[in-house]
């Protein structure tokens, strides 16, 4: 990133950041910041908001407003902030574990309200921090320091997950694409509603090693080599898409806001008095 | 401001960590890991594609010219 953008964007005091050599993370909160700076929004009124991870670390870098919060908690804070401040673009940055673990009951229940906030997720498909824990996008078989023999829990699909509870907008992309996570963050911005990119990762340290997946290069290698673009795959109803990355825009509604309808009933109220 | 081809490739060897993803993903071969640190090898055959910059998870290269204000 330019010297200009990171000086823009970046509390230039707290970098170079934490994270291990080839984290993907990285790359995928570069690729936030250049959403935020393709809409041209003042910095002033954006939000990010994080619970705890690895992932979740990103906020402390960013100069916007800001909030780190509790483990699995990012979006029932960002919740209440867009409630008081429906006028911020209120972004949550957070992992798998943060998100679908402990805190997937607030991310189906922020989707189902369709409330006005862009969750970024990203997925390194293990609990990064506590160093390897399978986690709830761990793929069925795929080893953590708490399997140590294979994960026999199925994983989710966040994407779908998100959609299936009512989420407006979703799409996903990996930090191999990062010119297409910033597409879909950009429109998840630009959504009138609860917005979801699951952006995958990579985990070199804990994930990579554990399932000898190689160095940095390689797992981004393969998320590049495993991912399909969804419009390619359109017509095409016998493709054979196990164990491929279906990536770009996956959903796109429009359904009312949850801030915009409380908002009626306030001004009910208001004129009835 | 600087054209593309006036850019050129700054590296902040403060931030970089050697994870060797600009030398593994440049279509050009012109970065190379020294003492763990990247280093440009072989200015000359850069396209100025800026793919280091876009892949680099540590902000430690990428094309910049003299409106960066660089240091
Ligand atoms: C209430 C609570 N439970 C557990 C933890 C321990 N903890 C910290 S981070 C984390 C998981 C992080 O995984 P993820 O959200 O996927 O982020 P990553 O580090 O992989 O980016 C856990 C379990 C905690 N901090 N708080
Ligand atoms: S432990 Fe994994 S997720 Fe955490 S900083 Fe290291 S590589 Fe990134």
């Amino acid at each position: 990133m330019s010297n200009k953008l990171a000086k823009k964007y970046f509390r230039m005091d707290k970098l170079p950041h934490i994270w291990c050599p080839g984290c993907g993370h990285g790359i995928l909160m570069r690729s936030v910041i250049q959403a935020i700076d393709n809409l041209g929004l003042n910095k002033d009124k954006v939000c990010v908001v994080s619970g705890i991870g690895c992932s979740s670390r990103a906020p402390g870098y960013l100069d916007f407003n800001t909030l780190h919060t509790t483990h699995g908690r990012a979006l029932a804070f960002a919740t209440g902030i867009k409630m008081a401040n429906p006028d911020l673009h209120v972004i949550v940055v957070t992992g798998d574990g943060d998100s679908a673990a402990i805190g997937g009951n607030h991310l189906i229940h922020a989707a189902r309200r369709n409330i006005d906030i862009t969750t970024v997720v990203f997925n390194n498909n293990i609990y990064g921090m506590t160093g390897g824990q399978y986690s709830p996008t761990t793929p069925t078989g795929d080893k953590g320091t708490t399997a140590p023999y294979g994960n026999i829990d199925k994983n989710f699909d966040l994407c779908k997950l998100a959609k299936g509870a009512g989420s407006t907008y979703t799409g996903r992309a990996t930090a191999y694409h990062a010119n297409l996570i910033t597409k879909l963050v950009q429109k998840g911005i630009e959504n009138k509603g609860f917005s979801f990119i699951e952006a995958l990762s990579v985990c070199p340290t804990y994930y990579g090693r554990k399932n000898k997946k190689g160095d940095a290069s390689d797992m981004m290698k393969h998320l590049k080599d495993a991912s399909i673009n969804v419009k390619a795959i359109k017509n095409k109803t016998n493709e054979n898409l196990e164990d491929k990355i279906i990536i770009g825009e996956l959903y796109n509604s429009q359904e009312p806001e949850y801030t915009e309808q409380y908002k009626k009933i306030i001004n009910r109220f208001k004129k009835e008095r | 401001m600087a054209t593309v081809m006036e850019k050129e490739l700054i590296i902040n060897k403060k931030w970089c960590k050697g994870c060797g993803i600009c030398v593994n993903f440049c279509p050009k071969d012109v970065l190379e890991l020294k003492n763990g640190i990247v280093n440009v090898k072989d200015e000359s055959s850069c396209i100025k594609c800026g793919l280091c910059e876009l892949r680099c998870p540590d902000y430690a290269i990428y094309l910049g010219g003299l409106e960066d204000g660089e240091e």
